[in-house]
């Protein structure tokens, strides 16, 4: 893990999105996809003390150049706002890589990938990945409007093919992600779904996943305050392999989790059978 | 010219003043992958519990102005995981521990200090008292000055004698001196000031609070005039009492801030947050600032800015 103060290579601007490149040659060696950086925001002197987690969307290893790393910011509040306001050959605080990659089968086994809004981000390199292992695959894109899909090119280009929904219809079919999912797993014959996208849109891939008895891996984006394991701001309520569930952290534990593991309808609540909640009665 | 930079918390000495805060290092494992642990002063630990607990529902954090809210509800594995597997890991790192302790009531706290006697791996505990009293409907240990009293006096009498017992007080409260004075007087060996301030953030979309347990405690720079005010009022009031200050420190300067008010070391917290190197840049820059105004140890610098009259406790 690194942490380094990282020159911005390019910035480019894709539909609603923001995609930084920047120079973090410790970063693109070690990066697998799924990992994330944590990225200071506001400057030196800044009231924003906490770093805005970001999924990294490529990586170049270095060889003639130093390496680079890619993410894709979206704009929703002061400190991505401060952000995209960067331009190429500033430089930004940057942690990583962090949290835990997709894990991948050992041998190639057919998948589909499915990408909500900027969490296509991810999957563009996890595509090129398995891909190159001979891993058959298809790739479903989706979002609210044209405007929020993200990747849908650069998928295009990597896979050949590509699925593209909108909740409004414009662009691609109308409809949610879900709606397009069977059919892809039927054509492809998929044993795993790889997602990455809204909390709502993870929890729908994993009921159909469910549903075709196959595996779903989900790369969850929840609010982090450090990104590296030690502030517990960022758990989720999820199965462990003795059955019993605990609030597990998405930095370190995450961001990608076995969708089947994952207590979808328990997020945001305290479950009764939860490991520790019956200790929650003193409050504290 | 070199400063020297060991400090005393109680029977304690310490290589440095800058230590990690409770719930902000865990159990300085994740960090050890930005810096060796053993060169801090020493890593205070997660508040430790006698059974698991789950913590709260989500959302648990609210950033905000220079500062951020928490609602963790002291999410752990409980004292026997602890001792099995963080403590251990410390002392094979070299790491000098303080163990944050929490609980609920009084017995509680006795059969945590209880679990740690005689653990060589246990340099100093710190007792959260900023948790609700079952016993007393709720109401927070450390707002009560008997019933802070009662839990510290407890925990010293069943402490191993050579570990230094500090109480960490709760700013949230009229006169902390009150409470420090109970402490001390119930045997605290020192103070920890100070925890996080009660607050509330509004989502405006959803109107309702952000954080799931809706209050939470505010932390980071923007809390460091009250913590700094407090560690000058007990100084000034126990000038005797070492105090480990803490509250919004992210720079050698603001550490330098606290032992001038009187601290006798420090914890880095809430900066970790955002840089997980935090408390040994803070100790690199700290010896720097000390060196820079000629300071031959940090000694020297604790409870400077005071007024010499203060100094003798009037």
């Amino acid at each position: 893990m690194h942490l380094r103060d990282a020159e911005i290579f390019s910035v480019q601007k894709i539909g609603a999105y923001v995609q930084f490149t920047i120079v973090a040659p410790e970063i693109a060696e070690r990066f697998e996809p799924g990992h994330f950086v944590a990225v200071a925001v506001g400057g030196p002197d800044t009231a924003m003390i906490l770093r805005r987690a970001l999924a990294i969307s490529d990586a170049t290893p270095g060889a003639e150049f130093a390496g680079t790393v890619s993410f894709v910011v979206a704009e929703h509040g002061p400190g991505t706002r401060w952000l995209v306001s960067q331009p190429a050959g500033a430089r930004l605080d940057v942690v990583g890589p962090l949290g835990r990659p997709f894990p991948l089968p050992s041998r190639p086994v057919p998948a589909v990938l499915v990408g909500g809004g900027y969490g296509t981000a991810p999957l563009v390199p996890l595509a090129r990945g398995l891909l190159a292992s001979g891993t058959p695959l298809e790739v479903i894109v989706g979002a609210a409007s044209a405007d929020r899909l993200f990747g849908e090119l650069m998928v295009r280009r990597t896979v050949g093919t590509v699925t593209v929904t909108t909740d409004d219809g414009s662009a691609g079919q109308p409809g949610l992600v879900t709606d397009a999912l069977p059919d892809a797993i039927a054509r492809t014959g998929a044993q795993v779904v790889y997602a990455c996208g809204p909390m709502a849109m993870l929890r729908a891939v994993s009921q159909v996943a469910r549903d075709h008895a196959i595996v779903a891996q989900v790369a969850v984006e929840e609010s982090m305050a450090c990104g590296v394991g030690v502030c517990m701001t960022c758990v989720l309520p999820v199965r462990g392999d003795d059955g019993r569930s605990r609030f597990v952290r998405s930095c370190v534990d995450g961001p990608v989790f076995d969708g089947g593991r994952v207590r979808w309808d328990d997020v945001g609540r305290l479950p009764a059978d939860l490991v520790g909640a019956d200790a929650m009665g003193g409050g504290g | 010219m070199t400063v020297e930079m060991t400090t005393r918390l109680g029977s304690l000495t310490l290589p440095n003043p800058v230590l990690t805060a409770s719930g902000c290092a865990a159990a300085g494992r994740e960090l050890s992958q930005f810096f060796d642990v053993n060169e801090l002063g020493a890593v205070v630990t997660k508040s430790i519990q006698l059974r698991a607990r789950s913590g709260r529902a989500t959302p648990r954090m609210a950033e905000t102005p220079s500062g951020m809210l928490n609602s963790i509800g002291l999410q752990g594995p409980g004292i026997d995981a602890f001792l099995r597997e963080d403590l251990p890991w410390l002392a094979r790192h070299g790491a000098r521990a303080v163990v944050s302790i929490a609980g609920s009531s009084t017995d509680e706290f006795v059969s945590l200090t209880r679990r740690l006697y005689g653990n060589r791996a246990v340099s100093m505990i710190e007792v959260n008292i900023s948790c609700p009293n079952v016993e007393k409907r709720g109401e927070v240990f450390a707002c009560d000055p008997s019933a802070a009293a009662r839990v510290i006096g407890a925990v010293r009498r069943s402490a191993d004698p050579r570990t230094p017992v500090f109480a960490k007080l709760t700013p949230d409260v009229t006169d902390i001196t009150v409470i420090a004075r109970a402490c001390a007087d119930a045997g605290a060996d020192g103070l920890s000031l100070i925890n996080t301030l009660l607050g509330l953030e509004i989502d405006v979309d959803r109107m309702a609070p952000v954080l799931g347990g809706v209050t939470g405690g505010l932390s980071g720079p923007a809390i460091r005039p009250v913590a700094l005010r407090c560690v000058w009022q007990v100084h000034q009031a126990l000038p005797h009492v070492p105090i480990l200050g803490m509250g919004g420190i992210r720079s050698g300067l603001d550490a330098l801030r606290f032992l001038l008010a009187g601290a006798t070391a420090v914890s880095v917290g809430t900066a970790v947050f955002g840089d997980p190197a935090a408390p040994i840049r803070v100790l690199h820059e700290l010896t720097d600032a000390l060196e820079e105004r000629g300071f031959a140890s940090v000694r020297e610098a604790i409870g400077r800015a005071h007024p010499q009259r203060a100094m003798v406790g009037t």
